[in-house]
């Protein structure tokens, strides 16, 4: 099996692709920062699919004769001013901060691609126009950005996602614009093009594929930050709305309470580090495997 | 001949070139600013009217607040009319302290000024070390804690950051100063000259009015300092890597030049102008991050005024805000791109 995937002369595509899968797995396995980072994003997905299982208590379920009780046996992270167990929303809260991520990677990671793709393959008038947005949306502060989104939008976790991802695509265009102006005038693209393919399936099948390596080295990267921005805006409770156990509104309800009640402030911010140090790790050893070229430049 | 004249009028035309494009690059930026920040304020909301007179106005009344507010009139008339006000200094006025925004603005900026320059200057003297010692060091341990430090300050919260350290050196150790500016009844003793009480206070030789105004400001400007110190830290070491790795290195240390003047002569003095354009870069980061600072400090500045906004849904004073941190942070982008190419001999 082993030297069927690591065969220097694959006998089939699907041999071919298999290889590289598993060259880049043993790649990717023999960095421990990159293997935690792995297990800590397969553990947020675990969390989030099985939460009702995992999680002791109901998320939402109140009972105030056990409020504000510090960490225990019991209540590992403790409980909030509505005796509701902190672990148990730290849990569900996995729910919600994937769902977030997932989200604006799936909104922001296309537009973003398409943009730069027909901007890197038609030139010209369409370059330099979606282009100059690029750049004026590149040269925004993006939190303030997102932030004047959501109070526009108004509160609420959908306006928060589309905030995060209108702030977020701009770097995406940057770089799929850059992959397709090298493959551009390529002989392959040259080949299809005289075979009579037309534009829409030159980009769609033969371009958009091309850039997608470096497009998940970046959306690995980004997301620690997303996670960070939707954090944030939940703190300013322009996020998830209570009841929801989002960990930055978590976070904001203890505030209150942070001089005295340390853990309902602190609990859902170990949550969020934990997470965003995972998709920190995982990217950086993502970029060192499928993209040896910038490797040296973390 | 030709060439030569050519090549004289290039040089004389060059800086005047360069200006020209810089004033519209940043001009075409500054437009696309207030496009994005008009958009937000009279497109994205559901009815910019309702929130202006509430759900229970007549039908008459919401009519009138719409024909005074100009929303009757076509889009790109009343985004003429919205950018030659914000080019006279208008922002409109806030609702919530029913001042002109602009005058707010001028008001707390300062603050912000304040807490973000000395969060930079943290950065810089403990990042670009940092970066340099990782870079000397390559895949030693020093190097994996630099790297987990930097990618730690990717995914710290910041507002959870400042809380914690309330919790621990204000109300734990009792080391510096809780939320605020200065201790209440320092408020207002000091003549404004600059804004910036540090200096104010010096200038007016209150020492305890100083020493109460830096034990508050502490505690926040470290905390910012220590996010841009995660990056000021990561480019440093990369562009120390790239250096390090040149023949001229080589050489060096093939003539026998002790390793500390390689490393902090040769190939330090290589990376000191891609260097000023990363923290530059860092600086404008830093005005954006201390929104969330500033809100859980209670810290008098922009970040807390919008924020405070939000919660009113005072949008003149969020969109004056968002305008005015976007437009100090494309002058500082654009600024430490153009200082890049003047330091730059080889991008001349």
């Amino acid at each position: 099996m082993r030297a069927w995937l690591l065969d220097e002369s694959p006998a089939s595509r699907r041999q071919a692709a298999a290889g590289r899968a598993y060259r880049v797995t043993l790649d990717l396995l023999h960095n421990p920062l990159t293997v935690l980072g792995g297990l800590i994003i397969l553990a947020l997905i675990l969390t989030a699919m099985f939460a009702p299982w995992i999680a002791p208590e109901s998320p939402v379920g109140q009972n105030l004769s056990n409020r504000l009780l510090p960490p225990s046996a019991d209540h590992w992270m403790g409980t909030d001013e509505l005796g509701r167990d902190i672990f148990s929303r730290v849990v569900y809260g996995a729910r919600i901060t994937l769902l977030i991520v997932a989200l604006v990677a799936v909104i922001a990671a296309p537009v973003g691609l398409i943009v730069g793709a027909v901007s890197g393959y038609f030139g010209g008038w369409a370059d330099r126009v979606l282009m100059g947005i690029t750049d004026i949306f590149l040269s925004m502060p993006k939190l303030i950005l997102a932030l004047a989104f959501a109070a526009a939008l108004g509160p609420g976790i959908e306006n928060a996602i589309i905030a995060i991802a209108i702030t977020t695509w701009p770097p995406y265009a940057r770089i799929a614009r850059a992959e397709t102006l090298t493959l551009r005038n390529s002989e392959f693209i040259a080949a299809t093009r005289l075979l009579g393919a037309s534009h829409t399936r030159l980009i769609a099948s033969h371009i958009l594929p091309l850039c997608s390596s470096s497009m998940i080295i970046r959306v690995t990267l980004d997301m620690a930050g997303i996670i960070l921005t939707a954090a944030g805006l939940g703190f300013l409770g322009l996020g998830a709305q209570p009841p929801l156990p989002e960990w930055g509104a978590m976070i904001s309800r203890g505030r209150s309470f942070i001089l005295d009640q340390w853990w309902v402030a602190t609990m859902p911010g170990f949550a969020i580090i934990v997470v965003s140090l995972g998709f920190c790790f995982l990217g950086d050893g993502l970029r060192d495997v499928l993209d040896p070229k910038s490797a040296r430049k973390s | 001949m030709i060439t030569e004249r050519n090549g004289q009028r290039m040089t004389v035309a060059a800086p005047v070139y360069a200006v020209a494009r810089f004033v519209l690059v940043v001009g075409v930026t500054f437009l696309g600013l207030l496009a994005l920040t008009f958009f937000i304020g009279r497109v994205v909301p559901i009815d910019p009217v309702l929130a202006v007179v509430g759900d229970r106005a007549t039908d008459a009344q919401y009519e009138a607040a719409r024909i005074a507010m100009g929303l009757d009139r076509p889009l790109i008339v009343q985004f003429a009319d919205y950018v030659t006000d914000v080019l006279r200094g208008d922002l409109g006025m806030s609702v919530s302290t029913n001042r002109p925004v602009a005058e707010d603005l001028a008001r707390v900026f300062p603050a912000t000024l304040e807490m973000a320059t000395l969060g930079i200057l943290i950065g810089v003297s403990l990042g670009v070390p940092a970066g340099v010692l990782a870079a000397a060091h390559q895949g030693r341990w020093i190097d994996q804690v630099i790297r987990v430090f930097a990618l730690l300050g990717y995914s710290v919260p910041a507002f959870w950051l400042g809380l914690v350290g309330l919790a621990i050196f204000y109300a734990g150790l009792g080391w510096v100063s809780g939320p605020g500016r200065v201790a209440i009844f320092y408020e207002g003793l000091v003549p404004t000259v600059t804004g910036l009480l540090v200096i104010d206070s010096i200038i007016a030789r209150d020492w305890d009015v100083l020493r109460s105004a830096l034990s508050h400001l502490v505690l926040p400007a470290t905390i910012l300092g220590v996010f841009s110190l995660a990056y000021i830290a990561r480019m440093t070491r990369s562009f120390m890597l790239d250096q390090l790795s040149q023949e001229y290195v080589t050489t060096a240390r093939v003539k026998g030049v002790p390793e500390w003047r390689v490393i902090w002569v040769h190939a330090f003095g290589a990376i000191r102008v891609p260097l000023i354009t990363v923290i530059g870069l860092s600086y404008a980061g830093l005005l954006e991050g201390s929104v969330m600072i500033e809100t859980v400090f209670s810290w008098p500045g922009i970040g807390n005024y919008l924020t405070t906004a939000l919660f009113n849904a005072d949008m003149n004073a969020v969109l004056g805000a968002t305008l005015v941190i976007g437009a100090v942070f494309i002058i500082i982008n654009k600024v430490s791109d153009v200082l890049y190419t003047l330091l730059d001999p080889r991008s001349r």
